[in-house]
């Protein structure tokens, strides 16, 4: 199953190398990582989004907890979350493609951020599966480049995770 | 006061109570060897390849429950020195590595002697640091040794470039740090407690298996009053020899691949398994499908989650010290109206002695060739069952923990989970060192022993008085064995060639080679090996063993324990 592991971490030198090992030492998924340092510049917040059964989810909780620099971990999927992304896409935008791509990106409440008479580049922001059915909604024909970043999550109401 | 990052270093390691630093010098180095030079508090042992140094530490840290000092040149220095953190990770044995690095400046630019050590390290290593700033060496050097000697223990290393061991700060050594990431938990949970010794008073067929958890943390004693007050049957794993006395009838031997019949047996078939800082290894309980076949409840107790319920699952895990949590457990033990019910625990006594009567380590006492089993039954002779035993690894290491009943903790040092082969030298140099009265033997192969046999010269440049006890059968034996069980006898690669005269090469050093041809020498030659005259002096003693000699019982890989191969049925 699809879980998502959040994590507080010291911010220092090595940090992300000490995770992304863990995780190829032990032959578990990654399908996405993301990381910054959080409102105290000393920590880092991890999202981790990896695929395994409960006993596999299980090992990745107490092994990341093992590590000396790891301070919290948190299963977000185990409780109420939300769960966003970012995508930039470049897409040709010629013609009468132009105004659908347009059209499009307003359905899916995307931005357009850059324009040139040829391209536009939209920004979309969602869960996963959101931003997959937008690249589903338009021709492939028409995507110049995709950048995503991997899904940042959060606890709902009063959950949250603290140093 | 001012210091140079290299005193640093050197102020911190006596501030510790570091007796010993295991070490080789090179250029990232030489100002911590010039304080070291000028200094008295520890002593410094030259040895002759960085991995000897960190098996010398790694082997103190086992003999004495302190935490093992290694000191090493950046580059190749760590590179050798990597197989000796990596077996200490795996044994969870605590030591501090010092490696020296290439100047911060030239960190990156493929320096001379330039090795990414955190980057190599980071896998089998607790914890490691670059100290990039000389101000933070000091704390970092007590971090270290925190991280290294609390919860599970384990290799921490400390890189410290070669300016910032020449850079001045104000030195205090800090009497305790603060790490809001690391706080082991220590107390066992109460509520699992309870229902722990409740299950233990309903056991009718209980097993306690303990690891080498129960030898770290200083737990024997209170396994032993847990284990005589229950009247339960205990096997203790090749990390965990000495947790219980080896020689008392209440311990089966040890289990797993090579352990006994009846150590395997009761593990498999037990209703109730108390398993005590052992983390259900491949070469403990072979697969785990055919061991999850009988039905039973498993009470975990480990310092480490994570080894609960990785390889098994279990019903009652207790994330705590062992020694706390079995002090615990032995108080709600002893308020306990209800006791373990006698007929069943009898019934289940009986069915282990029918099992122990089977006489698994039983071998060919009358062999015309000196039988290798022999040789440690005749060393637990004359030792009095008393030495501190090291091991490499191979048949002779499942022979030495087969056959010398180990009736104390740390008495038995070896790699049991990386399975370094090179060990044994260089860890009885270590414990020798630590216990400069002791009797400390090393029980070895022709093959193992070569591949640390330079250490010869730092045993004569220090006194250091072991005796290697080499089973020689001119094979890697425990390839051999399973070339023979499982590769229709086609020896390949496994044959020692080109032998040295071992005799003549421990003369050579200096010390006291010996050959024994014949069964009926065996005991001689170590009694005069262990006698007051030789007290001082290192001895070699090559014993010609059976070339064809395997190791029984055996559990093949990917079986269950309950499929042994015994010696009789072949």
């Amino acid at each position: 199953m699809r879980h998502i592991i959040s994590l507080l971490m010291e911010n220092e030198a090595g940090a992300l190398s000490r995770v992304a090992g863990l995780f190829s030492a032990r032959a578990y998924n990654i399908e996405s990582l993301t990381v910054a340092p959080t409102e105290d510049s000393t920590l880092s917040r991890m999202t981790i989004v990896t695929v395994g059964s409960e006993e596999v989810i299980e090992q990745i909780t107490k092994q990341l907890n093992k590590l000396v620099d790891v301070i919290k971990v948190m299963d977000l999927t185990e409780g109420r979350h939300i769960e966003r992304e970012l995508m930039l896409v470049k897409v040709k935008a010629t013609g009468t493609g132009r105004e659908e791509m347009k059209r499009t990106a307003d359905i899916f409440r995307g931005r357009i951020i850059d324009v040139t008479d040829a391209t536009y580049t939209i920004e979309l922001t969602g869960t996963g599966s959101k931003l997959d059915a937008f690249l589903e909604a338009i021709d492939p024909a028409f995507i110049i480049e995709t950048v995503r970043t991997g899904a940042s999550g959060i606890g709902r109401g009063e959950r949250s995770l603290k140093a | 006061m001012e210091a140079t990052g290299a005193e640093i270093v050197v102020r911190c390691l006596a501030e510790e109570g570091v007796e010993f630093v295991f070490g080789y010098p090179g250029g990232a180095v030489l100002n911590i060897y010039d304080e070291i030079f000028k200094q008295n508090k520890f002593k410094h042992v030259l040895v002759r390849h960085e991995q000897a140094a960190v098996h010398a530490a790694d082997a103190y840290a086992r003999a004495t429950g302190r935490v093992g000092v290694a000191l090493v040149t950046s580059g190749p220095g760590v590179t050798n020195a990597v197989t000796g953190i990596a077996t200490a990770y795996m044994d969870s044995i605590p030591i501090v590595v010092v490696t020296g690095q290439v100047p911060t400046a030239a960190i990156g630019l493929d320096a001379f002697q330039e090795v990414d050590t955190v980057g190599i390290t980071r896998p089998c290593v607790k914890h490691n640091f670059l100290v990039k700033d000389v101000k933070d060496l000091a704390v970092t050097m007590k971090k270290a040794f925190i991280i290294a000697a609390t919860g599970r223990p384990g290799p921490v290393v400390v890189d410290v470039p070669k300016d910032v061991t020449a850079h001045l700060t104000e030195f205090e050594y800090p009497a305790a740090v603060e790490m809001r990431s690391y706080n082991p938990v220590i107390k066992g949970h109460s509520g699992q407690l309870k229902r722990a010794v409740q299950m233990l008073l309903e056991a009718k067929r209980p097993m306690i298996y303990t690891g080498g958890g129960v030898v770290l943390g200083d737990a024997s004693a209170q396994l032993a009053e847990l284990t005589r007050l229950l009247g339960f049957p205990v096997t203790n794993t090749l990390m965990g020899l000495g947790g219980y006395p080896a020689t008392d009838r209440q311990n089966l031997g040890m289990p797993g691949m090579h352990g006994t019949y009846e150590a395997n047996m009761a593990m498999q078939h037990c209703d109730v398994l108390l398993a005590i800082g052992a983390r259900f290894d491949d070469r403990v309980i072979g697969n785990p499908a055919h061991f999850a076949r009988e039905q039973r409840r498993i009470i975990h107790i480990d310092i480490d989650p994570s080894s609960i319920s990785k390889r098994v699952r279990v019903d009652v895990p207790i994330v705590g010290d062992v020694q706390n949590v079995l002090a615990d457990m032995l108080a709600l033990l002893k308020q306990a109206k209800e006791k373990p019910e006698a007929a069943a625990l009898n019934a289940w006594w009986t069915q282990i002695e029918l099992w122990r009567s089977k006489n698994c380590l039983n071998y060919n006492r009358n062999s015309p060739i000196i039988k290798p089993q022999y040789v440690v039954e005749k060393l637990w002779d004359v030792t009095r069952g008393d030495a501190y035993i090291t091991s490499d690894v191979g048949q002779h290491q499942m022979w030495a923990a087969q056959y010398y009943k180990f009736d104390q903790p740390r008495r038995w040092i070896n790699s049991g989970g990386l399975g370094t082969m090179g060990v044994g030298l260089p860890y009885a140099m270590g414990v020798q060192l630590a216990h400069p009265e002791a009797q400390v033997a090393c029980i070895t192969g022709e093959s193992s022993i070569q591949m640390n046999i330079q250490e010869l010269s730092t045993c004569k440049q220090y006194r250091i008085p072991v005796k290697v006890v080499m089973l020689n059968n001119r094979y890697m034996g425990m390839v051999r064995q399973w070339q023979e069980f499982f590769y229709g006898s086609r020896y390949a690669e496994s044959y020692m060639e080109s032998l040295p005269d071992f005799v003549k090469l421990a003369e050579s050093y200096g010390h006291i080679g010996m050959r024994i041809d014949k069964p009926e020498d065996v005991e001689a030659a170590l009694r005069e090996a262990f006698s007051p005259a030789l007290k001082e002096r290192m001895v070699f003693m090559d014993f010609q063993t059976d070339q064809t000699e395997n190791v029984f019982p055996m559990v093949e890989g990917g079986k269950g324990l309950s499929e042994m191969i015994l010696a009789e049925e072949l």
